[in-house]
């Protein structure tokens, strides 16, 4: 207790699992806020001694219920304080927290309650407590159950069910009568000793049980830490699912390594105005978040008056010219920069104070591609927004974006202690400390998941750019070749084409083929816009789609695109020859697309051979007519004849050797 | 259930309401117990509304009595039903529009105030102490009927759902004895209802606020109150617990017509 701050600081190899974490916070500054929650209006602080003590309490109140050494409990709920310390509660007593997502509907969560062989389950409220019930016969292994919130949970007799804060007063008497109890149990951990199961989401099969140990995840936390400099005095609103790897690493590893504030909002719905009150130095949103964002802040202008929108208008632009160049420290004129302060004052600081991110040191995004006009909205007015490559089996960290060194279209390089190379087909491979020890019960899918040399397989096609940047580009299986031997992955291109507005769907063929060539389906909404805006007239999609103006404006698009691939060797061969813009849209109803609008690319080239046909076959036109189906089950043909264009193609540029 | 159905707390005696040659209440006679739910039915015109207006005092019936706990008395006042405990929401919703909802709460409350409007102005020493006093409150209620989200949005931009939970929320910050509650579910969409029935019944059941309710939805009536009283054309044509007012001919007639 009385050792110097500076010794015991400097020790950091002792501290090597999460509840020598706490406890090491505990004890050097112990004043410092750990922990914020909105309660009826106003913000409780926990600071890390309190915290500490909650966390004791906890787990000798589990002591008593009987959780020993290797029992596992799980956690649902929002992100709660009192769920979070029952992580680290269960892990002082060398237990293992297994969080769920809190929506899952009862009959999804028996999965891992009976697979994981859970002994004791923390939920949340009523709601998680009336589902676990409802399961409860079909998870014998499940003995107590404990609730958080006792609200509408006062009739409920259950013997096994048990409120919170029973269990922490039972746990305070039990630390009162053996005060050595918790130092012996935490003495007993070792970093390898699995700190938590995380289940993956099993949209391939079922879900399988992560099981991650203590040195990956410090380990992960420290590397991320390091990258951005996370500091002690930084706050981080936790509001995404704690099952989730990402939350898990950013407000639980992350928070207990760097000591930074973890803020837990009111409730789903008050995200944002607690975004606002808090100011977060660090965030994550995935990139829809952003995106609603900034068409909120675009509603909202065009309301405003005139003088305030001109102002916006005349900054926003200075902002996209310079704005993420300055940010990155790249060199920018006198001019701009001065503009640029003066739009900071008047317009980009009041602007980040609405979006609650006045503080934020960095903000990440992940889980889907973002559009470049949005990654660079969010740069060029001051917002350091980053993007990460990671899964659960790695602690969500491969890839970081170092500071000064962004680009839209990559996930930055492989983070600190991390290997990363690419398999012959494509395929991602990373090894480091960050791995999971194995798959729980599963040894079968660790040994294909996990090769010989040590490297996991991550099922996801990429390369790195001349810069030693990694680009994700597609699932691992959909990636295919071109006759000539070069990678041809379609998603990536047809992301490419979606970040135009004028382009709504892309179906590109090329596999086994000579070069590749592209369906094209236009936005009606933003197409039409742009035709009303020239007067050309139209009389529905079939006749918009074969206007030579319509043609000539997606012609363009495609040959940015393929502008774009030409930098890059990789994917140099895989620039689009020539396309066509189909005449109907695709749809779910005729089985075009899945009911989550993503491309059923085999049914698509099968439906429409023809029009692949004469894509390779090097034709000016062909006829097609279409069966559709109407909302009402009605069904219709649609025919056209229609155009087919080459587009230009560029010379690749060769990577510096 | 912990929940105690104690002895009657308001008892009305009689009661004959007219509104120049049209009667609106004659001679009708009920009474409300203590932490029980009570549903006032009847088709439309029947005298419900009429029914609440006399127990909480804007309307003052011609002949009758009111007892509220104890004190008898020939008609209520507004003020005084209000002091004394009774709260209630209207058909159409009666809150400041322009006003956010934690305003309209701490509005709910101003009878509780007790500093005087000049000490208020100045905000300082008691005022500020009695305000956070009643702000504490007003979060409890915020929290009860999980209206977070919406604590500084002003009321006239909320979707009529939830001004409706507001409203109610706006009674509730009266910690009233009695509760009234004039069609909380008119207009309200399945799941909406599923909600207030849940709120109404926590209210009930936590804070041991006796309820009187109007209400048309008989699925809602059937399943939550206690006790139903039955009035047609300002005559009250039954009475009693769900299952026997089901089977009361007269209702039966009143609400699905005679077989002739």
């Amino acid at each position: 207790m009385a050792a110097a701050p500076e010794a015991s600081m400097s020790d950091a190899s002792s501290l090597d699992t999460f509840p020598r974490l706490l406890m090491q916070h505990a004890r050097m500054r112990g004043h410092c806020p750990a922990m914020r929650e909105k309660d009826l209006g106003i913000w409780q602080t926990w600071n890390w001694s309190q915290v500490a003590d909650e966390v004791a309490a906890m787990a000798c109140g589990l002591a008593e219920l009987g959780f020993k050494r290797g029992d596992r409990l799980a956690i649902v709920g929002d992100n709660r304080p009192r769920l979070y310390w029952a992580m680290c509660a269960a892990q002082i007593l060398g237990g293992i927290p297994v969080p769920l997502y809190q929506d899952a509907v009862a009959q999804e969560m028996v999965f891992v309650l009976q697979d994981a062989e859970i002994k004791i389950a923390i939920v949340e409220d009523q709601e998680q407590v009336d589902k676990l019930l409802e399961v409860r016969g079909q998870c014998p292994a499940l003995q107590h159950m404990l609730y958080d919130d006792p609200r509408g949970l006062r009739h409920y007799t259950q013997t096994f069910l048990h409120g919170l804060d029973e269990v922490l007063a039972m746990g305070r008497i039990h630390n009162k009568n053996q005060p050595d109890f918790i130092a012996e149990e935490i003495a007993k951990g070792r970093t390898d000793d699995v700190s938590i199961m995380l289940y993956t989401s099993g949209t391939t099969g079922k879900p399988k049980g992560v099981c991650q140990s203590h040195r990956a995840f410090i380990t992960a936390a420290r590397g991320g830490i390091e990258v951005d400099r996370l500091a002690s005095d930084g706050d981080i609103l936790s509001y995404l699912p704690m099952a989730w790897v990402g939350d898990h690493l950013f407000s639980y590893a992350q928070a207990l390594v760097a000591g930074f504030t973890v803020n837990c909002p009111e409730s789903g719905e008050t995200v944002m105005i607690d975004m606002r009150e808090i100011g977060p130095s660090y965030y994550f949103a995935p990139p829809r978040v952003f995106e609603n964002l900034l068409t909120q802040v675009m509603i909202r202008m065009e309301d405003a008056g005139r003088i305030k929108r001109a102002m916006f208008h005349y900054f926003m632009a200075v902002a996209k010219r310079c704005g993420a160049e300055i940010l990155d420290g790249k060199p920018v004129g006198i001019k701009d920069r001065l503009l640029y302060a003066l739009g900071n004052v008047l317009v980009l600081g009041p602007l980040r104070n609405v979006l609650g991110m006045s503080r934020i040191r960095v903000a990440y995004t992940a889980g889907a591609a973002i559009g470049p006009d949005l990654f660079r909205f969010y740069r060029s007015i001051g917002i350091n927004l980053k993007q990460f490559y990671g899964q659960t089996e790695t602690c969500a960290y491969v890839c970081l974006q170092p500071d000064g060194g962004i680009k839209f279209d990559s996930v930055g390089k492989p983070a600190p202690q991390v290997e990363v190379k690419i398999a012959d087909n494509g395929e991602i491979l990373v090894k480091g400390p960050m791995l999971l020890n194995e798959y729980y019960k599963r040894p079968d899918a660790t040994a294909e998941s996990i090769d010989a040399e040590g490297f996991f397989h991550t099922g996801d096609a990429g390369f790195f750019d001349a810069e030693g940047h990694l680009k994700i580009i597609d699932r691992a299986k959909d990636v295919g070749k071109l006759a000539g031997g070069a990678m041809f992955a379609p998603n990536y291109i047809e992301n490419k084409l979606k970040f135009f507005p004028h382009i709504k769907e892309a179906v590109c063929f090329g596999h086994d083929r000579n070069m590749v060539c592209a369906f094209i389906n236009i936005d009606m909404g933003a197409v039409g816009n742009w035709a009303e805006r020239r007067g050309l007239a139209y009389s529905g999609y079939t006749d918009l789609a074969a206007k030579p103006e319509v043609y000539g404006l997606i012609q363009e698009c495609i040959e940015q695109v393929n502008a774009e691939l030409a930098n890059d060797a990789m994917v140099a061969d895989t620039q689009v020859h020539r396309f066509l813009i189909l005449h109907k849209e695709l749809d779910p109803d005729d089985d075009e697309l899945t009911r989550t609008r993503k491309v059923r690319r085999s049914f698509v080239a099968e439906k429409y051979a023809v029009l692949v046909d004469a894509l390779y076959t090097g034709k000016a036109s062909q006829f097609i007519e279409t069966l559709v189906r109407f909302e009402d089950g009605r069904t219709g043909k649609v025919g056209a004849d229609l155009q087919i264009r080459d587009a230009k193609t560029f010379a690749a540029i060769e990577r510096a050797a | 259930m912990a929940r105690q159905i104690g002895d009657v707390i308001l008892d009305l005696k009689n009661i004959s309401l007219r509104f120049g040659g049209v009667k609106a209440l004659s001679d009708i006679s009920f009474d409300v117990r203590e932490h029980e739910i009570r549903a006032i039915i009847g088709p439309n015109g029947a005298g419900k509304s009429s029914m609440l207006n006399v127990i909480n005092g804007v309307y003052r019936p011609q002949e009758g009595e009111i007892v509220f706990r104890g004190e008898h008395r020939h008609d209520m006042n507004t003020h005084t039903a209000a002091a004394s405990g009774i709260a209630r929401t209207f058909q159409n919703i009666a809150l400041f529009k322009g006003m956010t909802v934690l305003d309209n709460l701490m509005a709910g409350r101003n009878l509780k105030m007790k500093c005087n409007f000049i000490q208020h102005a100045l905000w300082w020493g008691k005022a500020a102490r009695e305000e956070l006093a009643h702000r504490a409150k007003v979060e409890e209620v915020i929290d009860f009927l999980e209206i977070e989200h919406i604590r500084k949005t002003p009321v006239g931009r909320l979707p009529y759902g939830l001004q409706k939970r507001v409203e109610l929320a706006r009674a509730l910050a009266a910690e009233p004895q009695i509760l009234l509650l004039d069609e909380p579910m008119a207009g309200m969409n399945v799941e909406e209802k599923q909600d207030m029935c849940r709120f109404i019944l926590d209210v009930n059941d936590q804070m041991g606020t006796t309820i009187v309710l109007i209400e048309h939805d008989m699925g809602v009536v059937m399943d939550i109150s206690d006790r139903v009283v039955v009035l047609d054309y300002g005559r009250k044509i039954g009475d009693g617990d769900p299952e026997q007012v089901k089977n009361n001919p007269e209702v039966i007639a009143a609400y699905l017509g005679t077989q002739h």
